[in-house]
Parts: structure tokens; sequence; C-alpha cells
């Protein structure tokens, strides 16, 4: 064993119990970092497989992100040019050749694409109403972008083909309205077109805003409501390969010019609000790892002031302070990596607790917390528990490594 | 392989400046016991710090086997320490966790010259030759106070310094303590190891075959060369 490292645990074993405080505090702050960040991972993990299973990939929208440019403005490119109060070409809204499109869309490898047309329509039933989004959509299509057909908890999306008057509601939407399939409701569009919708179909996605919110009729059905024949205003894309959205949508968005959104840019809001949770924890858990530092810290430096004497003989013996400094960060080292393998086992085992802990506000009663522990967040909790162990050490080890071997041996005579 | 010292000063520097050391001229032979002698505050564990490379000269210099000194760096003083100096002090300074055997182990495991047996066995051989080869297992805190000298002694002849330099080593022990660590100090000089002792102790720095004597910093006497 290394000179160095023999003198290290001798003074660790010296002091065992201020020594095991500092690894517990260690490993504590790497177990609930495990565990905690464990924990939210799971959740963020779920919520996104959730969005990306339940949502289209890219939804193409009858917007541009930037206006056309003016004849005006391409013909006098370096003359200062200001025209105001530009009027929309089309009024009626929607993706010009939209049939076009898709075939388009559809000789892309790895693409699918499904039209729509989203509307607002109010359902009534027994003297209340509830405003909806409702997606006129062809059910053919939508089964190749959506999880809708395997969200369906009640009748089958082809029910919409057969039904041309059907209407799939949300789980939350349909308790709410207290309707089941087969029942009738009323539907009032904007532009004051009235029709009777069956229901054909109940889906539960688990995401409350779609179930509470969201409905769909055939897209003939939708396009006579909204008073819009022939109409798409969405075409809603699913990937092979996710990970491509942001490039594929830049694709469609630079060919067709319509706004292309990928799904990170559509649920922006979610994912920053996962940012910030990220941050929320990873500050608290490395407060947790900073505060057992500073436990490091001052089991060291009580070491490398208890020590004094023995820290002068052997500097007077021959030691360079180089390798006196080494013998207190060793100590810190031993301190932050045993520290984090009791951690480690901490933070699975209250990973393991928490999997057996019923998910709250969860619609299925089965579900319990999800916990997502790639060997990475092991690795980063370690690494970060032992970096401030080092740390810890190195700064009272410099005091001992400046020891001047004199004043001691003086003080002592 | 002399020891030698040239105008060796060592000035305390402060607001009001301590003179420690004064142009002090000493040359020491191999074999030669020195025992150094003066008052308290005479300077002379200064200069017992000084030859030995623990403290840097003010002015000066002091040539260790014909070389100087003063002017290498703290690494190298301390690798110079480890491989031709050993150190007694009046307080043993043995490292508590460790058995005797182990801190006579701990500057033959620095310097690396000696396989891990080898030093075990010169270790242990360090002790017999002491009369406490029988207390190698044991810790510190378990051994008299003159046991805890006799493995200072050891520590201090484990990489077989050409120079043992000792600081009051008798200033915590009785007189037959006293009497016989001054016993070992004289067999080894005869074995032909430069040993020089700093003691207030003017009886037993009479055994010495050298005296010097110390006031103020200054060399006044210098007896027996």
């Amino acid at each position: 064993m290394p000179l160095t490292l023999a003198v290290a645990l001798a003074h660790l074993l010296g002091r065992r119990r201020q020594t095991a405080v500092s690894m517990l505090g260690v490993a504590l702050g790497v177990g609930f970092f495990i565990a905690i960040s464990g924990m939210m991972n799971g959740f963020h993990e779920f919520f996104r497989g959730e969005l990306i299973e339940s949502n289209p990939h890219i939804v193409v929208t009858d917007e541009f992100r930037l206006p056309a440019e003016q004849p005006l403005h391409a013909q006098h490119a370096d003359a200062a040019v200001e025209i105001r109060r530009v009027l929309p070409r089309d009024p009626v809204r929607g993706i010009n050749h939209a049939a076009e499109m898709l075939e388009g869309l559809a000789a892309i490898p790895g693409v699918a694409a499904a039209p729509t047309l989203r509307g607002q329509v109010l359902l009534r039933r027994a003297g209340r109403d509830w405003s909806v989004a409702v997606l006129g959509i062809d059910p053919d299509r939508e089964v190749q972008v959506t999880s809708l057909a395997s969200d369906m908890i009640a009748g089958t999306i082809d029910a919409l083909k057969a039904t041309p008057d059907g209407i799939i509601l949300g789980k939350t939407l349909a308790d709410r309205m207290g309707v089941e399939v087969g029942d009738a409701v009323n539907g009032v569009s904007r532009s004051a077109q009235v029709a009777r919708l069956r229901v054909v179909g109940i889906f539960k996605t688990g995401l409350e805003a779609l179930d509470s919110g969201q409905a769909f009729v055939g897209l003939r059905k939708q396009q006579s409501l909204q008073d819009r024949p022939r109409i798409v205003n969405e075409i809603r894309i699913r990937l092979d390969d996710v990970s491509r959205s942001i490039e594929m949508a830049a694709l469609i968005e630079s060919r067709w010019s319509y706004k292309a959104a990928p799904w990170e840019e559509t649920n922006a809001r979610v994912l920053a609000v996962f940012t910030l949770q990220n941050v929320i924890i990873y500050s608290t858990v490395g407060a947790i790892l900073i505060v057992a530092g500073f436990g490091i810290f001052n089991v060291i430096s009580t070491v490398v002031l208890e020590k004094a004497r023995d820290i002068a003989i052997m500097k007077s013996i021959g030691f360079s302070g180089a390798s006196i400094a080494r013998i207190f960060v060793i100590e810190g080292l031993i301190v932050g990596v045993l520290g984090s393998l009791v951690g480690f086992c901490v933070g699975f085992g209250i990973a393991e607790a928490l999997r057996a802990v019923p998910a709250p506000g969860a619609t299925d009663p089965n579900q319990t917390l999800l916990v997502s522990l790639p060997a990475w967040r092991y690795a980063l909790a370690g690494g970060l528990a032992t970096l401030s162990a080092v740390v810890a050490g190195w700064l009272p080890a410099r005091r001992a490594a400046r020891t001047n071997p004199l004043e001691i041996i003086r003080g002592a005579a | 392989m002399t020891l030698e010292a040239r105008g060796l000063t060592r000035i305390l520097p402060g607001p009001v400046q301590q003179v420690l050391v004064r142009d002090v001229d000493l040359s020491i032979a191999p074999g030669e016991f020195v025992a150094v002698s003066g008052p308290s505050g005479s300077g002379k564990s200064s200069l017992l710090y000084l030859l030995g490379l623990l403290d840097v000269p003010t002015a000066g210099e002091i040539l260790v086997d014909g070389a100087p000194s003063a002017a290498l760096a703290e690494d190298a003083r301390a690798s110079l320490r480890l491989a031709r100096f050993g150190f007694v002090f009046q307080f043993h300074f043995l490292l508590p966790e460790f058995s005797a055997l182990e801190n006579v182990r701990l500057p033959m495991r620095r310097l690396g010259a000696l396989a891990p047996e080898a030093a075990a066995a010169r270790a242990r051989a360090l002790l017999e030759s002491l009369d406490i080869g029988d207390q190698a297992g044991k810790r510190p805190d378990q051994l008299s106070g003159g046991q805890r000298q006799r493995v200072a002694i050891a520590r201090a002849l484990a990489n077989d310094p050409a120079y043992l330099l000792a600081d009051e080593p008798t200033g915590a022990l009785d007189s037959a303590n006293a009497a016989a660590v001054f016993g070992i100090f004289r067999t080894l000089a005869r074995e032909g190891r430069t040993v020089i002792v700093v003691t207030h102790d003017e009886g037993l720095a009479q055994t010495a075959s050298r005296r010097v004597r110390m006031k103020d910093g200054l060399v006044v006497a210098d007896e027996g060369t």
C-alpha cells in the first residue's frame, strides 16, 4: 500500500465516528440526488413519451412565420419603404393545395401525414355548453399520425366512417357531459352551423388537456360545421424517427412556406417547465452535496490541526509539501468515493421504494411513481460528490503542505 | 563526508529583528560526536536546525558532503534530509496510529530504496539493536518514555543517515534513560556516523568527543576538536 494512502487511512480510522458522519453526509447527498432526479426524470420521460405518442410530431398550420414580402420591398431593396395595413391575400384561411402537399409529404420516406380541419365547437347537452377543440380527421390517415386508435376506450375510430354525424370525445369530457357511446349531443360552430352529433367513441390519452377539451369528427362533417368546404387548416405529421422532428419541420417549412411546428415547439412551455424543475432539483441536491463537502472539510481540517506534530515530523524526515497535501486529498477522496458507493445503495433503495408508491392524481389506480435511473445518473452523482470531497480535502491539505515544521517542533519542546 | 557551516547567520525578520545564530563557522568530520550546549536562547537548537536543513540561513552556507545547500529548493532539501539526515527531538513525534516497527519503517518507505521485506527486517534489526525488539508491534501510547525515544532514534537511523542530529533528546527522560541514550549516540559515532546533539545538560555534554558552547547566537567555545 502506498505510504500516503496508509497514513490517510490511519487518520480516518483514528476518527471513525467523524469519518462515518462525513461519509453519511455524502451518501445521503448522493442517494437523494439519485432518487429525486430519477423520479423527476421518470416523470419527464413518461410525459414526453405521452406527448410524442399522443400528438403528431409536426403540425403544419395555415400560418406563416413571417409576413410575405411585398413586391414594393423587392423592387426597392435598398430604399426605406414602409407599408402599413396590409390585408391578408386570402380571407378564407386554410392550406392551399393541401392535397398536393399531402402527396409531396407521402413521398418523403419515414413521413406519414394526415389532413385536419381544427375549429372550436360548442357542444350542448342538458342545457349546458362545453367549448371543445374539434378536429375533423380522415380516420384512415389519422391512425398513421397519432395514437388515437389505441387510446380508444369505447367504440372505434372507424365508426367515424360508418357514421357521418359521429363524434369521438375525450374520457373526461364525456364524463362531465354524462354521455356514453350511442348518446347524442348538439354541436354549434362559430359560423352558427348546428348539427346533432352521435357519440361513437371515447378516448383517453392520460393528458388532461386532451381528454377534457378535444373531440374528433369526420373531416367532411367538420368542414360542413365550420362552413369551410374542402378546407384543411392543419396537416399532422408523424415521423419514423422523432429525433428528426426539428430538422424535418424546417425542411417542410422551407418547401411549402407554411409554418411547420415540431413537437418541441408546440410543447415548448411544458419543456421549459421541465427544465426549470431540473434546475431546482439539481440546485437543491447540489446544495446537499456542498453541505456534505463542508462536513468533509470540517473533519479534514480538524485532522490537519490535530496531526500538526505528525505533519511536522514527516516534513522534517523528508516528506515534501506535495506528498503531505496528497495525504489529506486522499482522505477526502476516500470519504467521497466510499460515501458515493453507500449513496448509490441509498439512492437505489429510495428509488425502488418510490416505484411502489401510487402516483398521485393518476387516472390509472395501479399507476405508481415512475423512476428512470440510467447509469450516467449514478456516475454524475458519484462524480459530483467525489469532486466536492476532493475540494473539501484539498483546502486543508494546502495548509498542511505549508506547515513550517520548525514552528511545531519548537512549540513541542 | 563532512558537514560544514561557513559564516552561518540566521535572523528572524520582523519589526524587531532577532538574531538566532551569528556568523558561525563549524566543520564536523565523520565519526565525531558533537555536543552543542549553552544557556536557553543561545541559538543551539537554531544552529542544529540550520545544519539539518530544516531552516534556511539568512546568510552563510552549509556544505553537506562538500556541496552547498543554502540555495536548494524546499523539495530538494527534503530529499537530502531524507537520504542523509536523521533527527531525534525532545518529543518523540512518533505517529500514534502506527506501531513502533511501522514508525521506523516510515522513512524507508518514503525513500523507497529497500523492498518492503528488507525494510521491515532492517526496522526490526534497528529496534533490536536498541533493546526494544520485543516492543516492535506496540503503538507509541503503549511504550514508556525511554522506549519511545529509542524508537525515535531507530526511526532516525532508518535510512542509514550520515548525520544524526538530536535536539535535547534526553530532555524528557530520567537520568538513567538519558545516560543510555547518550551511550547509544557514542556507539553510533564510533561506527563512523556524525552525531550532533544539542543539550543543556553539561554533564552529558562532557561525555561527547567534541563540545561546542554557544551564547547569544555565537560559538564561544569549541573543545575537543
